[in-house]
């Protein structure tokens, strides 16, 4: 059987047997809770609590700051220690609420009641995204409410729902769709009802049958039918990407420079799905996710839940710790993943995972001249042709980068990973983006 | 560059991705090395020991070459890297296997000095170094490269193929017997026309299926890495199982190859245009330039269409030499002209960007 995919692509070992199948469990409450204001993409919320003030659990912190952006919320109740910058994901000094647990919990351990929001308008649904600061949950953290909004004059047809998790190492997806795939089906009914549409399509990477199977037994079981279809995509890097996932499922292609409303389709990632139907249906703002901590160093990889804020010291902590010294910890996957300087940053929305590698796992910083082998050009989803533009930038010749098209970039990184001079060539282009824009502005 | 890369204490900070490809250039050169020893092997089986003491000659001067020039300019060594190995066996492949030890050790600094070090060394050079290292051969001592081929004997495969066919004048067998096939195949009709004989006993010696046989073991005359077809291929598949190279410029060479000398021995009349055909990509350096120098990495394009054109464009010399030209065999010639055509293919054979109607 042939399952759809794009062109172009890799197919790294998946390495997903550490945490894979492994049942979510939660994470303890941490005693003290770094919330940055910034968790999304756009401007950072604004504070709206005062040191030494008392919050709820899931009580509104931050305030959205303007259209894109998100509101943030408590995650444990407690006392506002102090609001003040802390190293995050994002910045090195971002600003945080620093919150220290006291008090009762108002949510966890009891079963939120559920609201009949079949009956409520699709504006009323998306206000109830935009209050519960939902972002993408897949690692972008754009404001899912923005996404869900699409200009008037946009015609919408399909929801397409990123289930493809195509990160080597990263299991969290395939167990949210194993675990709760009524609630993820519930959330796309959500999802398709504020977008005023009928139709709806889940691309999951074959290599996760019981998460298809999952699906589509609640899809079957829908009174009355709806138009969800589940999708069993080619297992290839990088099948989870915007752009090659909407190609891969529709045979649409995202004209360059656009959006993915440019071929009437809006994507959404499986756990931001997750996050909207709580919202939704359960009223329960976005301070606590799904992750998966996994990696050869960490003792105990698994699937966790886990308060955002938490401190990654402390989550690796509770993972029982790290058999050997870190080479690299990054926060999401190997792939697209961010590298850290540190333990002390906290948890944000747009956190996947928390990977931890060794010396001999991580790639070397050392590379060679370019050999001309072909291999960049051969899986760039794109149709680029990496070597040329990373040899243009790495002679400071911005002028022969731009004819190349470094803006269609998706910085998927297929290109570094096969390089056999291990040329990084994905962070080339993406110094000659910054140049190109910053020489724009000048 | 390096310092966008910051190495803060204990933990490694760099942009994403993480991980790599097992495969590194170290690996990809020394794959090859392993892809070119069954004809390498096979080579001192046949041509007896001077053909490995000239491999031995080209290796050694190539990888000392590097290592002096590095050592010289003060840069990096790479002689770690195999390329100037696989530089120093390609060479000895395309010289006659009696050729002077001397004559290859200056090719062999040719080749790895001016071709491919004086450019920047690995990655920067323009020309194949091996087939470059050839044509200064070929230019300063042509006597040598064309004269120096193996003398088999009476025991001959050729030899007994030419004594089966009737009507042969000695001199004509002389001239059957002593030169490569491609040699025979050019020349001897005519010279068996100056002689009064029948011109076509060259076909009636070549084309038997003993000589087809022979063209693919390799037992024939030739240059010493070119003669086993079926080695060379066992090697060739052992690059394209392991995607070292792809198929599209060996495919696109030889089939370019097969078209033209198809379409042209069926046009022409000749008796059995499949046969000489056959003949064609089994005999001379197709096999050996076609997968394992035309897929030289550095000196051939990057996109999968430009391979294709680089492809079509070494088959088209190639024909046009052999057919047409002063020399029996064009593979060298026609990859080192299309090696100049490069940068202008890498231009123009874009692929097509992922949103846009075009390339």
């Amino acid at each position: 059987m042939a399952f759809s995919t794009f062109s172009g692509g890799i197919h790294p070992p998946e390495n997903k047997g550490p945490s894979e199948g492994k049942a979510f469990s939660n994470l303890s409450v941490p005693q003290l809770c770094y919330i940055p204001l910034q968790q999304h993409v756009g401007k950072p919320a604004k504070p709206i609590v005062e040191e030494g003030e008392t919050v709820r659990e899931g009580q509104l912190i931050g305030l959205a700051d303007g259209y894109i952006s998100a509101n943030v919320h408590a995650s444990v109740p407690g006392k506002v220690v102090k609001i003040a910058e802390h190293p995050t994901v994002y910045s090195k000094r971002g600003m945080c609420v620093l919150i220290e647990a006291q008090g009762a919990f108002s949510t966890s351990g009891k079963p939120l009641e559920s609201i009949k929001w079949e009956s409520m308008s699709g504006l009323e649904l998306l206000n109830r995204v935009a209050e519960a600061g939902v972002v993408g949950l897949g690692g972008a953290a754009f404001p899912t409410q923005v996404k869900l909004h699409p200009p008037r004059n946009r015609q919408i047809d399909t929801l397409i729902v990123n289930g493809s998790e195509c990160e080597p190492y990263l299991t969290v997806d395939d167990m949210l769709m194993r675990t709760f795939p009524g609630e993820i089906v519930e959330g796309i009914r959500i999802v398709m009802k504020i977008l005023g549409i009928s139709k709806a399509l889940i691309g999951v990477e074959k290599n996760k049958p019981h998460a298809i199977a999952s699906l589509k037994k609640k899809i079957a079981e829908l009174a009355p039918p709806e138009n969800i279809g589940v999708a069993a995509l080619k297992t290839k890097y990088p099948q989870g990407a915007e752009k090659q996932l909407i190609y891969s499922l529709t045979r649409r292609e995202v004209p360059s420079g656009g959006l993915p409303m440019d071929t009437a389709t809006v994507v959404q990632n499986v756990g931001t799905i997750f996050a909207v139907r709580e919202a939704v249906a359960l009223g329960k703002p976005l301070f606590e996710r799904y992750i998966t901590v996994t990696g050869p160093l960490v003792k105990n990889p698994g699937n966790y839940k886990v308060r955002l804020g938490s401190l990654i010291a402390d989550v690796i902590e509770e993972c029982g710790g790290l058999v050997a010294e870190p080479a690299k910890i990054i926060m999401g996957g190997p792939m697209c993943g961010v590298a850290l300087d540190g333990m002390d940053v906290p948890v944000v929305k747009g956190t996947s995972g928390i990977l931890v590698l060794g010396h001999a796992d991580v790639r070397p910083m050392d590379y060679l001249p370019c050999i001309r082998c072909g291999r960049c050009v051969a899986v760039c989803p794109a149709g680029l042709v990496p070597n040329e533009m990373a040899n243009a930038i790495e002679k400071g010749r911005l002028d022969l980068v731009e004819p190349s098209r470094p803006f269609d970039c998706i910085m998927c990184g297929s290109c570094s990973y096969v390089c056999p001079s291990r040329r990084p060539l994905s962070h080339f282009i993406k110094l000659a983006q910054e140049k190109l824009r910053r020489r724009q502005k000048e | 560059m390096q310092d966008d890369n910051i190495k803060a204490p204990g933990l490694v900070l760099s942009n994403a991705p993480h991980i790599n490809a097992p495969q590194s250039l170290g690996s990809i050169m020394w794959l090859v090395v392993l892809a070119l020893t069954p004809a390498l092997a096979y080579s001192t089986f046949i041509f007896g020991l001077h053909a490995l003491l000239l491999i031995a000659v080209s290796v050694a001067v190539c990888v000392a070459s590097e290592a002096a020039y590095c050592l010289l300019i003060k840069k990096p060594l790479t002689i770690n890297d195999g390329s100037a190995v696989i530089t120093g066996i390609l060479l000895a492949f395309n010289v006659p296997p009696e050729a002077p030890l001397w004559m290859i050790g200056i090719g062999a600094a040719f080749a790895v000095i001016v071709a491919k070090q004086l450019f920047g060394g690995i990655g920067f050079n323009i020309f194949n170094p091996a087939l470059a290292g050839r044509a200064l051969l070929m230019a300063s001592w042509p006597v040598h490269m064309t004269t120096t081929w193996h003398s088999f004997g009476e025991s001959n495969v050729l030899s007994q193929a030419a004594s089966n066919v009737a009507g042969l004048p000695e001199q004509a067998y002389d001239i059957i017997t002593q030169a490569t096939p491609l040699g025979a195949f050019k020349e001897g009709p005519g010279l068996l026309a100056d002689l009064g004989a029948a011109p076509d006993a060259v076909y009636r010696t070549l084309f038997t299926p003993e000589m087809f046989k022979s063209y693919l073991v390799g037992n024939i005359g030739g240059c010493i890495g070119e003669t086993s077809a079926l080695l060379l291929l066992a090697g060739a598949l052992l690059l394209l199982f392991r995607r070292v190279i792809s198929w599209h410029i060996p495919f696109s060479y030889i089939g370019t190859v097969a078209a033209i000398m198809f379409s042209y021995y069926s046009l022409s009349g000749f008796g059995s245009p499949g046969q000489a055909t056959l003949f064609h990509l089994l005999t001379g350096g197709l096999m050996l330039g076609a997968f394992f120098m035309a897929t030289d990495m550095v000196t051939s394009p990057v996109t999968a269409r430009g391979m294709i054109i680089f492809g079509v464009g070494c088959g088209i010399l190639t024909c046009v030499i052999r057919l047409w030209g002063g020399y029996p065999e064009g593979v060298s010639y026609s990859i080192l002209l299309m090696n100049s055509t490069v940068p202008l293919i890498d231009r123009f054979a874009k692929p097509k960007v992922f949103g846009t109607k075009h390339a």
